[in-house]
């Protein structure tokens, strides 16, 4: 590890969809740290390789997907290469994992209690079947969820999808995992829920000291919660900074559309900001920036030359040649 | 939706994998090639039974008596039967029955399935309830018993076994068509195009039927196979196709009296019924999954 | 289970509707019967007294509603042939048809799970390739022609089991493989696709992201998810086995249902047809049953009335 403040370093990731038309980079190297006790925030829009990040993590990428290159550390130790059995034993205990669809990602012909307690046994068998019973009804009680004991006996479709993520979750915190990995936690559900459930996230970090990776497209998620954010593009990463610092100079035009599209009180310009165009294909990425095509201050420079990714104040770095112009 | 699956679903139309029917039908051949090797044999194969009467050394009902029972050689590609009339002739003639028996009742059953699902699904009420229950009666009879009380009324011919067979396919056809009916009927394109005034049969004619075709077509090459099974099954018990026609199963009813002493008088009629059979399954599934990946399960 | 109770009133149409179109398409040539039992050469006096003496001159609608009510009664007529009770000799055929279908249910079920499971965690390799192309083979070939291979090459060549069934268990074991070979080989299939399309699934993410191992996740959370579409498979098969049975019946002449359809044909017997026909739709329509019962128990979407 470079630094031991950090719980998990990547480094120089590549994921790449290995098609048959061609070799997709959905992870085009990306570098991300996440220390330890801290809320980091991975942002982008749909397709732009953040899941897969998650998903790389934790060894389960999909059929074509398979890491091609870098590094993943996890306290010291290496998750690309350990082996299946290693990170079995790390995945459902130290890291666990959050993902979007509550609806889905519960089985939906097994008890929700007992596919809690499941990752309490996978990880040490011999534990008594009704001691287990008993922490995760403790900790649906700690998860909000109320009648803890008579909902262990519930089918995923008996409960709201709010109650489902907060199962989700307490499967995730059963083993007190120190990184938690949540992917587009809010996304399926209401916004007051949502509020809910960011709450309870926040709360059980600050009780439990692990960190979290929270992987979203909604910079108002961000804001709510994160410490440290990632602006993800292409598959790049465009701008990382400390919230406060990146949220206050942004520095990469991305970024700066991005927190241009959410609609504030108050603030009544004619219309909604948005980003013109759409993610291009990945196959066949400009030679230059991969937002070039729509960027509204590209110059012939960033259509031929890659950035780096560049200091543009403390703890805070962006990829763009025209870095801080017009800011708004 | 799950973010990797709609990655995948953004890189795919990234890569332009957007079709009609016409360029699926393309891919199909270029990336399964089983399939269209199926389809190739199928194409040889319903030539050959077309034409069987230029192909064929021997007439139809040829016999040589003095020649009964050889085995293969090369006069006699496969042998002889009991009657001293060439396999591989009787082959050739058999494969026009065995052929029309699998690929026409399967087109009645489509038929009277597309209209019966489509006027199931999208009138729905007392309609639905009648004609879905027919389809459960249909469904429930043992196919080979229900031909064979149809024999019982109408003698064995071949127009019996067409009756038999279609009164059986329709129903499956009906069931798909009718649950694709009910789903697109809710879909918002059907609610704009009612909501502007467009008639019920343009609905149906226009809108549902073409989002069925895919599903259909697979449905249809999955239904000859198994109607090709259905004749030779019926005229091994003898109550399919009569003497002096050819059909395959018939051939199998003949042969069998003498499988232990000419075993390959079985063989090659049997392995026709495989070869085609297993053509149709593998070109079936070949465009099932180019056409309509979602019916796996049905 | 209210919902399975309106499962099972919903049959009741559909027993119906099988009865009266049996009946119906059995009865579309008129006075039939009579002439089957007398010969020709009789004087049309005769044909008349007979028609009237077993209630065929009545209004159609009357002899079916007769026949409704003594089918209630277990009573399918009398056969024209052996002048015996329908009901009687069915009841003597059944228990030979239903060890050949139990048997070959137990084998297609227990060798179908088996290999399709197998394949599908070892998927692409060369177990799953042999249970595939057997399971292709078995999907191909009809049921007399499995029947006949399996009769040539175990029993006349290799000597192992009787060229024929005498009805009794170990002489069934050659007729049942042959009737559920074919059974065995689509739900191998349907097995193997099924478990492979549920590893596709959320929550096998899900459980896997938990820690667990390859095998409980695919049995643990992939195989009751899969068997779902598999039972709904199991039922549909059993009107095929029906079927089927007729013709394992007739080459390994054994003494069952299937047989007594074939011989009715043959003589012309209406009754006896009838009677097995409809007999066998039955027993199909409660298989159905039971499956949707069995599928309710495992699929708690269902049992809640979702």
């Amino acid at each position: 590890m470079e630094n031991e403040n950090n719980i998990l370093e990547i480094r120089n990731l590549r994921s790449c969809f290995f098609t048959e038309k061609g070799v997709v980079p959905a992870v085009d190297g990306i570098s991300l740290d996440i220390p330890r006790g801290k809320i980091v925030g991975l942002v982008g829009e749909s397709g732009c390789g953040k899941s897969m990040t998650a998903r790389s993590i934790m060894g389960l990428l999909r059929y074509p997907g398979r890491i091609a290159g870098g590094s993943i550390l996890f306290d010291d130790q290496e998750l690309t290469t350990c082996g299946e059995k290693q990170l079995r034993a790390i995945c459902g205990k130290d890291i666990s994992m959050i993902f979007q669809e509550p609806m889905t990602s519960l089985n939906p012909v097994l008890k929700v209690g007992k596919q809690v307690r499941e990752t309490l046994l996978a990880h040490d068998p011999t534990m008594d079947r009704e001691e287990a019973r008993r922490r995760v009804i403790e900790m649906f009680a700690q998860v909000a969820i109320p009648e803890p004991e008579r909902r262990y006996n519930s089918y995923p479709h008996e409960l709201s999808g709010g109650m489902r993520q907060r199962v989700m979750i307490a499967m995730a915190m059963i083993g007190s995992p120190r990184l938690l990995i949540a992917d587009e936690p809010t996304t399926a559900l209401d916004v007051t829920i949502e509020a809910q459930i960011l709450r309870l996230m926040k709360q059980l970090q600050e009780q439990t000291g692990m960190s979290i990776l929270i992987i979203t497209h909604n910079m108002g998620v961000v804001a709510e919660i994160c410490d440290y954010v990632y602006v993800m593009y292409a598959g790049q990463i465009m701008e990382q900074g400390e919230t406060f610092q990146l949220f206050d100079h942004t520095a990469h035009p991305y970024t700066q559309g991005l927190l241009a599209s959410i609609p504030r009180l108050g603030n009544n310009p004619e219309r909604l900001h948005a980003i013109g165009g759409v993610v291009p294909n990945l196959l066949h990425l400009p030679a230059g920036c991969s937002f070039c095509t729509r960027c509204e201050r590209a110059t012939a420079a960033c259509w031929e030359q890659k950035a780096e990714l560049e200091p543009v104040g403390e703890e805070h770095y962006a990829r763009c040649f025209h870095c801080g112009e017009g800011t708004a | 939706m799950d973010e990797p699956i709609r990655q995948q679903e953004s890189l795919q139309s990234q890569i332009g994998e957007k079709d009609g029917i016409g360029e699926k039908l393309l891919r199909m051949c270029r990336q399964n090639k089983l399939a269209a090797f199926s389809a190739l044999l199928i194409l040889v194969i319903i030539l050959m039974a077309i034409l069987a009467p230029v192909i064929a050394p021997y007439g139809e009902a040829e016999q040589d008596l003095l020649n009964r029972l050889q085995g293969p050689s090369a006069v006699h590609l496969l042998g002889t039967d009991e009657l001293g009339r060439d396999v591989f002739t009787r082959l050739l003639y058999g494969a026009r029955v065995s052929l029309t028996i699998g690929i026409l009742p399967s087109l009645i059953s489509l038929a009277v399935g597309v209209i019966t699902g489509l006027l199931a699904g999208y009138i729905g009420g007392a309609v639905d309830y009648i004609i879905m229950r027919i389809a459960d009666i249909m469904l429930s009879i043992p196919s080979l018993l229900l031909a064979m009380v149809v024999t019982y009324t109408m003698g064995t011919s071949t127009v019996t076994l067409f009756v038999a067979l279609s009164m059986t396919g329709w129903a499956s056809v009906a069931r798909v068509v009718r649950s694709q009916t009910l789903s697109l009927k809710e879909s918002e394109y059907v609610q704009a195009a009612r909501s502007i005034g467009v008639s019920r049969f343009v609905i149906m004619l226009r809108h549902i039927l073409p989002n069925c075709l895919p599903s259909l077509i697979v449905l249809f090459t999955l239904n000859i196979p198994s109607a090709i099974l259905s004749e030779s099954s019926l005229s091994f018990l003898g109550i399919g196709v009569q003497m002096p026609q050819a059909s395959w199963g018939l051939m199998v009813n003949q042969a069998k009296e003498f499988l232990f002493t000419a075993p390959w008088l079985c063989l090659s009629p049997c392995l026709a019924i495989m070869i085609v059979v297993l053509a149709f399954n593998f070109l079936g599934d070949g465009l099932r999954d180019v056409l309509d990946p979602y019916m796996k399960n049905q | 289970m209210k919902q399975f109770l309106k499962r099972l009133l919903g049959t009741i149409p559909v027993i119906i509707g099988v009865v009266l179109l049996i009946f119906l398409m059995l009865r579309i040539i008129p006075g039939d019967a009579v002439s089957v039992l007398l010969g020709d050469h009789v004087s049309q006096d005769t044909i008349d007294r007979l028609t009237a003496a077993m209630g065929l001159d009545k209004p159609m609608w009357q002899q079916f509603v007769s026949y409704i009510g003594n089918l209630f009664k277990g009573d399918l007529g009398i056969s024209y042939t052996y002048s015996r009770s329908v009901s009687e000799m069915i009841m003597e055929a059944f228990p030979y048809t239903v060890k050949l279908t139990a048997m070959a249910i137990v084998f297609a079920w227990g060798f179908g799970l088996l290999a399709g499971i197998i394949s599908a965690i070892r998927q692409n390799k060369l177990l799953d390739r042999l249970f595939m192309g057997l399971s292709l083979m078995g999907l191909s070939m009809p049921v007399f022609m499995t029947s006949l291979f399996l009769q040539y090459l175990l029993a006349f060549k290799l000597g192992w089991f009787s060229l024929v069934s005498d009805g009794s268990w170990p002489t069934m074991i050659l007729p049942a493989i042959a009737l559920g070979w074919n059974s065995a080989g689509s739900i191998a299939r349907m097995t193997r696709s099924s478990l492979v399309e549920v590893t596709q699934a959320d929550y096998i993410d899900t459980a896997k992201a938990k820690g667990l191992r390859y095998r409980a996740v695919i049995l643990g959370h992939g195989l009751k998810n899969a068997m779902l579409p598999v039972i709904t498979m199991m039922a549909l098969q059993l009107s095929s086995m029906l079927s089927g049975a007729v013709i394992t019946e007739s080459i390994f002449a054994i003494p069952g249902i299937g047989r007594l359809a074939t011989t009715a044909i043959t003589n012309r017997d209406m009754p006896v047809l009838q009677g097995t026909v409809i007999f066998t739709t039955i027993i199909v329509i409660a298989g159905n049953l039971l499956a949707d019962l069995l599928y309710s128990v495992l699929d708690p979407r269902i049992r809640k009335g979702q």
